[in-house]
């Protein structure tokens, strides 16, 4: 599924990413783990390709396809979903509108239909209930005035709209209270299936009690410097990252 | 100075020039130097307009030539065709809203030659307590120049309301006087302009309250892409005497090319005590987080763009008050932002 090697990136002059070397087969929830400044927002920009990032060594590749050469929309159309740790507020473009726009530009890269307008509909009622997501706020400007777990709440709308084969979830648990977390967690944990694979980028452990990871990985000073199993995480948060401070300089 | 003159006295010194302030970012006089033949009677059909099917009649000018009135009502088009290219027009109307009377009028200047220089006066009257909506919808061919100027008086508790959209031209000038009296009349005065190429369009209005408790808003977006130039000059005088006026001038634009470019001058000139006035320009890029956004979820990066800026200006659509104006006004800022109607989602 995704195979990142030996990849390094830089911001300007300054290198962030130095060597990660990472593999999430399909079907499986893997979790990334670091202190501040270790390069995980880095990470998952430069698999979304936005722009400042520079790839100076190594490649990322999602079922053989290398990611790097696409523009972010050829990417999102390969099943690439970055769930932003701020969503953007987008006024006058109603979430339905954006949503439908975002789905049919994706088939329409992969060669397929367009969707029509009540399958559309019929399809985002469904999610929207079972996201709790009041369909009216659906019909106002993506995002604008939402609260921290409103906006949350609408990217795992967008994921389930989208379908996307890989998510790249970063610091979905920011801004969050208990309950926010509750309902965007049971949407991913919705999402997960035997072709579908995960990456969960997030500081803290508590994210991880509600989607539960296959692997963990330690990203510290740009590279991964440990991987395990769930166990990990749990070691992170009784004993904090200092160890890794020395592993990765 | 005026088009008008020079078009009339054929003496191309009497075109505005940069020396002249109000017009100094758009310049006739350095762009013309002969005037062209005034163009002919025109002989042939002409199509509908873009308003054609929302009215209950229309007036009709072609080559600058009163052609036809048909039809009467609530909801009239008033068209002005120029269909003979390299050749000039000028045209002038007249029209009075009666008291507490309602017209909604549909305006368009449609280009169908290339080359032409246009004139086109306007002297509007709104009677005490009468309703006009005003929607001019601008369509010039890229190599045109056209100046539509319009003198708007109005009566005490009237109503006016107008919306300009505009591609630009060669050089356009798409100017707006409102006399105020104040005395609970009410102004909205909006406006788009969507410039791409060489195109040029100004936006020039000029609002004189003169009388006690009268109100003006004012909000006017736009977009300049390649080597187009908007120009937006909004002017609200607020005369001795005229308190509780309540204006407020909003003028926004994106500028999506290091050669393109923008010139706004907002002026408020108050002379009375006791008013609200407030005036609002900013001037900048699309926010580029959102444009990664969008692609992130799948959008092309042009279609983004065309989509944000659409939404940019779509406040100032949804003003409109006229659903079937309100309409063509979404479907030509599409249009000219090259989307395709993807609106129904609802």
């Amino acid at each position: 599924m995704l195979s990142i090697n030996n990849l390094h990136a830089r911001v300007e002059d300054k290198p962030i990413l130095k060597g990660v070397t990472l593999e999430v087969p399909a079907g499986e929830v893997h979790a990334i783990m670091g202190p501040n400044g270790a390069g995980k927002s880095t990470l998952s920009y430069v698999l979304s390709g936005r722009g400042g990032y520079e790839v100076t060594e190594g490649s990322a590749s999602l079922n053989g396809e290398d990611l790097l050469e696409l523009e972010p929309n050829e990417r999102a159309a390969k099943g690439v979903f970055l769930s932003f740790q701020y969503p953007l507020e987008i006024p006058g473009v109603p979430a339905l509108t954006f949503i439908r726009t975002a789905v049919n530009a994706q088939r329409r890269a992969r060669g397929e239909d367009e969707i029509a307008a009540p399958a559309f509909l019929k399809l985002a009622k469904e999610k929207a209930a079972s996201l709790k997501i009041d369909f009216e706020m659906l019909k106002r400007g993506l995002n604008v005035g939402f609260s921290g777990g409103e906006k949350k709440r609408m990217e795992i709308f967008q994921m389930a709209m989208l379908s996307p084969k890989f998510l790249i979830l970063d610091e979905t648990d920011s801004g969050l209270d208990i309950d926010a977390l509750k309902i965007v967690s049971e949407g991913v944990n919705a999402l997960r299936s035997p072709e579908r694979g995960m990456l969960v980028i997030t500081h803290y452990q508590r994210l991880l009690d509600y989607i539960k990871p296959d692997r963990v990985h330690v990203l510290a000073a740009g590279r991964i410097v440990a991987s395990g199993g769930p166990e990990l995480a749990l070691q992170l948060e009784a004993e904090g990252y200092d160890k890794y401070a020395g592993a990765a300089a | 100075m005026s088009l008008s003159t020079a078009l009339k006295t054929g003496d191309v010194t009497a075109l505005p020039s940069r020396r002249d302030e109000d017009w100094r970012w758009t310049d006739l006089r350095g762009l013309i130097r002969v005037l062209p033949e005034a163009a002919p009677k025109f002989e042939g059909e002409v199509a509908a307009g873009p308003f054609a099917g929302l009215t209950d009649g229309e007036i009709l000018f072609v080559n600058g030539r009163h052609v036809a009135t048909s039809g009467q009502g609530e909801v009239m088009g008033l068209r002005f065709v120029a269909a003979t290219e390299k050749a000039s027009q000028a045209a002038s109307y007249a029209l009075v809203v009666e008291p507490g009377a309602s017209l909604t009028l549909l305006e368009s200047h449609e280009g169908r030659a290339a080359g032409y220089i246009s004139d086109v006066a306007l002297d509007i009257a709104v009677g005490e307590g009468a309703s006009l909506t005003r929607i001019v919808l601008v369509e010039d061919e890229a190599e045109a120049v056209n100046v539509v100027t319009a003198s708007v008086d109005l009566a005490a508790g009237a109503t006016f309301n107008q919306t300009v959209l505009t591609g630009g031209a060669r050089r356009q000038r798409i100017e707006t006087h409102v006399a105020h009296p104040g005395a609970h009349a009410q102004v909205r005065l909006d406006g788009i302009y969507l410039l791409s190429g060489q195109r040029h369009a100004d936006q020039t209005t000029v609002v004189t309250h003169g009388g006690v408790d009268g109100v003006t808003s004012q909000l006017t977006k736009g977009m300049v892409a390649d080597q187009a130039r908007g120009v937006f000059q909004g002017r609200i005088i607020v005369q001795p005497g005229a308190d509780q006026t309540d204006a407020r001038m909003g003028h926004h634009a994106l500028i999506l090319s290091d050669k393109a470019e923008i010139d706004a001058k907002p002026e408020l000139l108050i002379f009375a005590d006791d008013v609200a006035c407030a005036h609002g320009n900013t001037i900048g890029a699309l926010d580029e987080e959102a444009v990664f956004y969008a692609r992130q979820r799948g959008i092309p990066e042009l279609e983004a763009r065309a989509m944000l800026t659409e939404a940019f200006v779509g406040e100032v659509v949804e003003r409109i008050e006229h659903a079937g104006a309100r309409q063509i006004a979404a479907a030509w800022v599409a249009k000219q932002l090259g989307r395709s109607e993807e609106g129904g989602a609802e």
